[in-house]
């Protein structure tokens, strides 16, 4: 998927290796007295949102910033039910004001794909969450925090434990941590868990209690409210009671194991604050480096005159590959 | 990054500096240092990705054995500040470590293993611009082979090498290639 | 009204024989065709149909003309054109159209819209329910009574969920010897739904529709069949499970006798899987879903058995900017008529599942049958009308969207190399096509 990040399952494991060790140099930047880089200037990012998303759209926002980028910001009004601004006659008119890239909410799977290969734009398309597919940027911060705390994850027992079924975190999460080595256990009830699961190559389960022990990573998702009036749970009080992750629960972790949750959390719902809060939780975190990943995707894919995602040959630059040296290859 | 070639394969070419001649160049660039700086009080030195950072190591340690005391040194990456980042693709980026005592109102000492058009140069002093402001900056190389595209000179030279544009310049590291050598493609 | 000596078809895919064709009906077949012919009376032009099937004109019980309402998609004029190209000489309108073909003056105006185009004959299909709504009954007999002699009722489109008003429904037709074509789709269970549930539903995040949702509604109906005694057809079959369904209430009612139910599978769902989806191209969104090989290999099986009796288009234009977006805001259907033939040649007779006199049945006299048609659906023999296909199923041809005849371009075939192309369509003795065009 070359020129673009739609999904995390588009990424090999030295794509994602490369955007974690390019993050890693990104994160460095917030301890700078300049918090600013310049190897976007001149470009400009669009973050095209259709779905409220306030704290993923000031992510991006900052990201693109911080490497000198211009930003537009275009909130499209609309939902499922009233479409509004289509997102074709959006993409072109993007496209008409020179937007070298565009990072798209939209509350449709797969709108993403869409505005990638559509035909009705030549921009760098990545997703900022599409549907309940995928979020890959999220997937990649969450890795990124991660590995931080743990080292690299091979091995590593990551539980994501929530309404799995509407989650594009837990997709995207799913496809990216197998491919850097980790097992992942997807947990919740039968009916937040989607159909076809078992050929995810995760591991599934409904006792919260019996995954706890072994991880390393307990990651809480978000369950709205409204799941309940759909019968998803019968009540949020059983849903807590069952699912949540209270002071009790953490008391069963490992001493190394972090909690992470991808925003923003229904404090009671998944999690208690005093979780939330604890030394182990990782979630504010979580948000500073999500600055730090997306620096790093925009830069792989916008800095040079080709993205450096998707083919291992654009990763070295033939500087430090051939023996000559750098002063050469700038000249 | 770890380079991607075999490092033990001996490098084609003409050989013009060889490790003991490295080796001997960088104790004369220590020296010099010392002696322009009159010791080294606020040094700070800043190896340019990947072979500089290891020549900074090297001249830092050589100081180290003559002073007595060690002196602060980092890695100082330029490749978001590349006057061609747009002409190929996005490259990898190297670590930028700065000393913790930073590096306002030191001296700092840019160290490279080749100086050629000065373009790498003009991007670490603007690189360095978005970190701090020394009290002055000096340019340390291994090899100056001329053909300067911008008004950029070093203060320290392991040796001139005049070269035709259409020569390579090879510098290979024992910590980075498995041997010490310049060379000539 | 011009004769036509037609030399060397292949009826069927039998052997080369001639047919003339005069007054609208078959005057006579074989050697005494070109000997009988009366060259004074009217101008005869002679067609070399040597390595072509002739094949009872089609007949589709199931596309969606779209006049009136959304003429921006398709007209009663255009689709015919369509079918006439894809050699059909009849098609059911389904009553989805604005305003609904629910009352006598909807259906006998699109059907005289139908004779007014001249490309094929259309009946109206009438709505079950006043506006689709599920609700309360249309006004069923009237249509039946009207010139436009409605046999068929559908909500197509929507499901008649309510159990009680789909046994009405089935009762009331027995009046008239209507049959109930019911779109087979629990509304609960597919709230939202945008794909076949399945593996890829899951992963690519887009609200399934299960094989159970079509399933329960056809098993049920099947009951209800049986309990009023009635006719039930069941519109496009797409999953094994609704196959085997059927096979076990035909099994009972040909047991039994006095109701019969009766079903069709699309082209779309002989040829194409749910992988498509991952492309989240929207041309591939249709309404029951593209479901997996395994299905798609169960109603290829259904169709050679005689489970599925036949094969219909569900043809469903669509503007291009209802295709052209977000796979959640396009419209569900995909063009059919055109390739009908085609894609059934493909999956079916070039498989050896199928052989043209199999084709015929399944494509002509049985959807005739059902639709209670007495002119069409008629065997190629001498004193039947003349509606008649030629097709050279020996030709391929590439599938262009820009090619159809259509108003509306959202074939999902486009770029497809497909077998067999139809050459000729006569429609009571006069041609719509020749030479592969609009006559």
């Amino acid at each position: 998927m070359k020129g673009h990040l739609l999904s995390a399952g588009d990424l090999s494991r030295d794509d994602a290796e490369l955007i974690l060790t390019t993050a890693e140099e990104m994160r460095s930047l917030a301890d700078r007295p300049i918090k600013k880089l310049p190897a976007l200037r001149g470009r400009t990012v669009v973050n095209l949102f259709f779905e409220d998303s306030t704290r993923t759209r000031m992510s991006f926002e900052a990201a693109a910033k911080r490497l000198s980028a211009d930003v537009i910001n275009f909130s499209a009004k609309g939902s499922s039910v009233s479409k509004g601004e289509s997102l074709k006659d959006t993409a072109m008119t993007l496209e008409a004001m020179g937007a070298d890239a565009v990072v798209v909410r939209h509350w449709a799977s797969g709108a993403a794909y869409n505005l990638a290969h559509a035909g009705w734009s030549r921009s760098t398309v990545v997703n900022a969450g599409d549907g309940t597919h995928e979020h890959p940027t999220q997937a990649l911060l969450d890795a990124f925090t991660m590995v931080r705390h743990l080292g690299p994850l091979d091995g590593r027992r990551v539980a994501i434990v929530g309404d799995v079924l509407h989650s594009r975190v837990a997709r995207s999460n799913a496809l990216l941590l197998q491919t850097l080595g980790a097992e992942v256990t997807l947990v919740a009830p039968p009916t937040l868990l989607p159909y076809g699961v078992e050929t995810w190559g995760v591991e599934t389960g409904y006792d919260i209690d019996a995954v706890l022990p072994k991880a390393d990573v307990v990651m809480m998702l978000r369950v709205q409210r409204e799941r309940m009036t759909d019968s998803y749970f019968p009540s949020t009080r059983e849903y807590s009671r069952r699912y949540g992750l209270d002071a009790r629960r953490m008391g069963a972790l490992q001493d190394h194991t972090i909690v992470m949750h991808p925003g923003p959390m229904v404090r009671g719902m998944e999690i208690t604050a005093d979780v939330a809060d604890s030394d182990r939780s990782v979630i504010v975190e979580q948000v500073t480096n999500g600055v730090a990943v997306r620096m790093a995707v925009l830069y792989l894919l916008l800095g040079g005159s080709e993205p450096a995602l998707g083919g291992a040959e654009n990763v070295q630059s033939g500087t430090d590959g051939t023996g000559t040296t750098t002063e050469e290859t700038n000249a | 990054m770890p380079p991607t070639q075999e490092s033990d394969v001996q490098p084609e070419g003409r050989t013009v500096l060889d490790a003991r001649d490295i080796d001997r160049a960088l104790t004369r660039i220590s020296h010099e240092i010392l002696e322009r700086n009159k010791g080294s009080h606020d040094l700070v030195l800043l190896g340019i990705p990947s072979r500089g950072v290891h020549l900074a190591q090297r001249i830092a340690a050589r100081i180290a054995e003559v002073e007595g005391t060690g002196i602060p040194v980092g890695a100082l990456d330029i490749t978001m500040y590349r006057d061609d980042l747009r002409l190929r693709p996005a490259r990898t980026l190297s670590p930028t470590d700065i000393p913790a005592a930073g590096i306002d109102d030191k001296i700092v000492v840019l160290v490279d293993d080749v100086l050629y058009s000065g373009r790498t140069i003009r991007a670490a002093l603007d690189a360095m611009n978005d970190i701090g402001r020394p009290q002055a900056v000096r340019l340390a190389v291994l090899v100056d082979r001329g053909h300067r595209d911008l008004p950029i000179r070093a203060d320290f030279v392991g040796k001139n090498l005049p070269t035709s544009t259409s020569e390579k310049v090879a510098v290979r590291l024992s910590e980075y290639d498995g041997s010490d050598s310049v060379t000539i493609l | 009204m011009t004769t036509y000596l037609i030399k060397g078809a292949s009826i069927l895919g039998g052997e080369p024989t001639d047919l003339l064709i005069a007054d609208g009906v078959i005057k006579s077949i074989g050697s005494q065709a070109s000997t009988g012919l009366d060259r004074r009376s009217s101008p005869v032009e002679t067609i070399d149909a040597a390595g072509l099937i002739a094949l009872p004109g089609l007949v589709d019980l199931h596309t969606h003309l779209r006049e009136p309402g959304r003429e921006d998609a398709e007209t009663v004029e255009t689709g015919t054109q369509a079918a006439a190209l894809g050699g059909f000489t009849a098609v059911h309108a389904m009553a989805n159209t604005d305003p609904v073909a629910d009352t006598a003056g909807v259906v006998e105006q699109v059907w005289r819209l139908g004779r007014e185009a001249g490309y094929a004959d259309v009946f109206p299909v009438g709505a079950v329910t006043v506006g689709l709504a599920g609700e309360r009954l249309a006004e069923l007999g009237a249509m039946a009574d009207s010139a436009a002699r409605v046999r068929v009722f559908s909500d197509d489109g929507k499901c008649v969920a309510d159990p009680v008003l789909m046994r009405r429904a089935l009762e009331y037709v027995k009046a008239f010897d209507g049959v109930i074509a019911q779109h087979a789709q629990e509304p609960r269970l597919t709230e939202d739904a945008q794909m076949n549930e399945g593996e890829l539903s899951g992963r690519l995040g887009l609200r399934g529709w299960p094989a159970v949702a079509e399933e329960a509604i056809i098993a049920r109906d099947c009951l209800l069949a049986q309990h009023v005694k009635s006719r039930l057809h069941v519109c496009h079959v797409s999953t094994a499970g609704s196959v085997e369904i059927v096979r076990w209430a035909k099994a009972r009612a040909e047991a039994e006798g006095g109701w019969t139910v009766t079903a069709e599978v699309c082209p779309h769902h002989l040829l194409l899987t749910d992988e498509l989806a991952a492309t989240y191209d929207p041309i591939y969104k249709v309404n029951p879903p593209l479901r997996t090989a395994t299905d798609v290999e169960a109603v290829r099986q259904g169709l050679a058995d005689g489970v599925l009796d036949i094969v219909a288009t569900d043809h469903a234009p669509h503007p291009h900017e209802d295709k052209d977006c977000e796979w959640q805001a396009a419209a569900f259907g995909m063009l059919g008529l055109e390739t009908a033939l085609s894609i059934v040649q493909a999956t079916m007779v070039d498989a050896g599942l199928l052989d043209w006199a199999g084709v015929a049945e399944r494509m002509s006299y049985a959807p005739a049958r059902i639709g209670r048609l007495d002119n069409h659906g008629r065997p190629i023999a001498e004193g039947e009308p003349a509606n008649i296909v030629l097709y050279d199923a020996a030709a391929t041809r590439v599938i262009e969207a820009s090619a159809m005849s259509s108003l509306s371009r959202n074939t999902p075939y486009a770029g497809r190399e497909l077998p067999g192309q139809v050459v000729a369509t006569f429609l009571r003795g006069k041609a719509t096509v020749l030479d592969g065009k609009l006559a």
